[in-house]
């Protein structure tokens, strides 16, 4: 598994998109059409399972999935919490070195262009492959190397975002400090830094989906028992495929809720984002 | 209005100055060519001129965002630099600069703020200000909620925050409508009667700058030099208003200028965009 493309840069969330799209369609409009498609999937995979007669190990029909998901929704939920836990440590973990790497990047140009290089390779790493590395280093029964794991996957994201937003400074608020004497602390902390909070904040978003992604596939080279990914392995070998789905799918609600969590936090931070 | 502890205090002395831009491969561009220009302390004076004149680039050399490659700039007596060290100057630019995550208040509050004035003293001057550029109904907006014209008042207001004696502006209606222009042109002129300070303001407005300035300069590019400095006689500033542009000493000057800056003679007196 290599990095996936959203590691790169990209620039905060138009301020007003959001606004405007609600306010020419209602919630209604919105919410509406994607829940219509998504029934109309699930009725498409039931029939296409049902009349095919397609065997459970292939493929298991939404049902099947379902009351999986119901019966065992107590060991769904633990494995969310665990796995939640170490995405969480890990995207807490990361974001923080990564801004404070950031900003030394930004302030100090030698250190820049020595860690420029470092960064990039770090870009490239398959970070999750550096489970079964870690696991020896930290002893197979920790989940610091999960959480390590999902750190070093935030990182980049984080950093690279950061850095972009404190080089963002419009030239005419730069003239500006400069007209006021501004010293440079003062400049930083009333220009620099909230131009960069959005983008930190973008950094954010792409690094949550990233941190549980990364949480949980660490869980298949290695560790203790209880996680989602553990428990997929485990039930998808013990032929349960039910339930090795019912756990897919409670990954796919945990990535869901840190990517709104990380969105909603965008959304409000770049009301006010500088635009152009 | 002056301290004028000096027989001769300028507002602005400008000493033979130039500015070469080091270009890529060793080409070089010289912006301004040994220009000398003196503001007199209260002055309204207009630097206008084709793109490429070097009439910013003089701008900037006066408000030390930039140093002079030749030559001397003083300001009130002391170098350019030392004056934007005492926040001797005002400044506005073809864009607002407002601060987004700011209010308006806020936004006119932050030359106060980072020279420590107590919050009290910030919130009434502010207030002051707000008044002044007729934003009271708007101080709490943010500027995605105002329009260019609003903005850019806000940045008038900002830059009146510290009552400077010498406002420095880049076409700060640069990039407005001609009926917000003329209207934002009127309320300079009240605000510049109220305050006295002197005014460096540049523009590509032919009319605009006969209608602000006591002085016009007008600027031929390539290299940057002052071609002519005409005087206008529009009366005082506290005098001016709307049916001034109606006047035919207002086109009379209109069409020198026009003149100066085409090097050839006016094709028409008519008040108009040269843009």
């Amino acid at each position: 598994m290599s990095v996936p493309a959203g590691t790169r840069a990209a620039a905060p969330a138009p301020a007003g998109s959001a606004r405007t799209a609600q306010a020419g369609s209602g919630p209604a409009r919105t919410v509406l059409p994607p829940v219509l498609l998504g029934a109309l999937a699930i009725l498409l995979w039931q029939g296409f399972v049902t009349v095919l007669a397609i065997k459970p190990f292939i493929l298991p029909g939404p049902v099947t999935i379902g009351e999986q998901f119901v019966t065992n929704l107590q060991n769904v939920v633990n494995g969310m919490v665990v796995t939640g836990r170490n995405a969480l440590i890990g995207l807490v973990l990361g974001a923080i070195v990564g801004v404070l790497l950031a900003i030394l990047s930004a302030l100090v140009r030698i250190f820049d262009e020595m860690s420029a290089p470092v960064v990039a390779a770090f870009a490239v790493v398959p970070i999750v492959a550096l489970a079964p590395v870690l696991y020896t280093m930290f002893g197979a029964n920790a989940e610091t190397a999960r959480q390590l794991v999902a750190a070093l996957a935030v990182f980049v994201p984080v950093y690279f975002n950061t850095l972009k937003g404190l080089r963002m400074v419009r030239p005419v608020h730069r003239d500006l400090m400069r007209a006021y004497a501004a010293s440079s602390w003062q400049a930083t902390k009333t220009v620099t830094l909230p131009t960069a909070v959005p983008f930190v904040f973008t950094g954010l978003r792409i690094a949550s989906s990233l941190a549980v992604i990364s949480a949980l596939i660490a869980e298949y080279f290695g560790g203790p028992v209880g996680g989602l990914g553990k428990s997929i392995t485990s039930a998808a070998s013990s032929s349960n495929y039910g339930l090795a789905w019912a756990y897919v799918l409670g990954s796919i609600i945990l990535g869901l809720l840190f990517y709104s969590a990380a969105l909603g936090l965008e959304k409000v931070v770049s009301r006010r984002a500088p635009t152009a | 209005m002056t301290t004028a502890a000096l027989p001769v205090q300028h507002a602005v002395e400008v000493t033979e100055v130039s500015r070469v831009f080091a270009g890529r491969k060793g080409a070089s561009v010289t912006a301004l060519d040994a220009v000398s220009l003196t503001v007199a302390p209260g002055e309204f004076v207009s630097l206008i001129g084709p793109s490429g004149c070097g009439k910013s680039t003089l701008l900037r050399l006066i408000a030390d965002l930039d140093t002079p490659t030749n030559g001397s700039i003083e300001v009130f007596g002391k170098t350019a630099s030392q004056a934007r060290i005492d926040q001797d100057y005002g400044i506005a630019f073809q864009q607002a600069g407002l601060l987004p995550w700011r209010t308006v208040t806020g936004n006119i509050e932050l030359p106060l703020e980072l020279h420590g004035a107590g919050k009290a003293a910030r919130r009434e001057r502010a207030a002051e200000l707000i008044e002044l550029v007729g934003l009271t109904d708007f101080a709490g907006h943010y500027p995605d909620q105002l329009s260019g014209g609003m903005q850019q008042r806000v940045a008038i207001a900002r830059s009146l925050a510290e009552s400077p004696s010498l406002l420095l502006m880049d076409e700060p209606f640069g990039a407005l409508d001609e009926m917000t222009r003329e209207r934002m042109q009127n309320e300079l002129v009240r605000i510049c009667a109220e305050t006295s300070a002197a005014v460096v303001f540049v523009t590509h407005s032919i009319p605009e700058a006969v209608f602000l300035s006591n002085r016009v300069v007008v600027m031929s590019p390539r290299p940057g030099r002052i071609r002519d400095v005409l005087g206008v006689n529009l009366g005082r500033m506290s005098d001016r208003g709307e049916n001034l542009r109606e006047e035919a000493e207002f086109f009379h000057s209109v069409s020198r200028v026009r003149e100066l800056l085409h090097g050839a003679a006016p094709t028409g007196a008519r008040g108009v965009e040269s843009r």
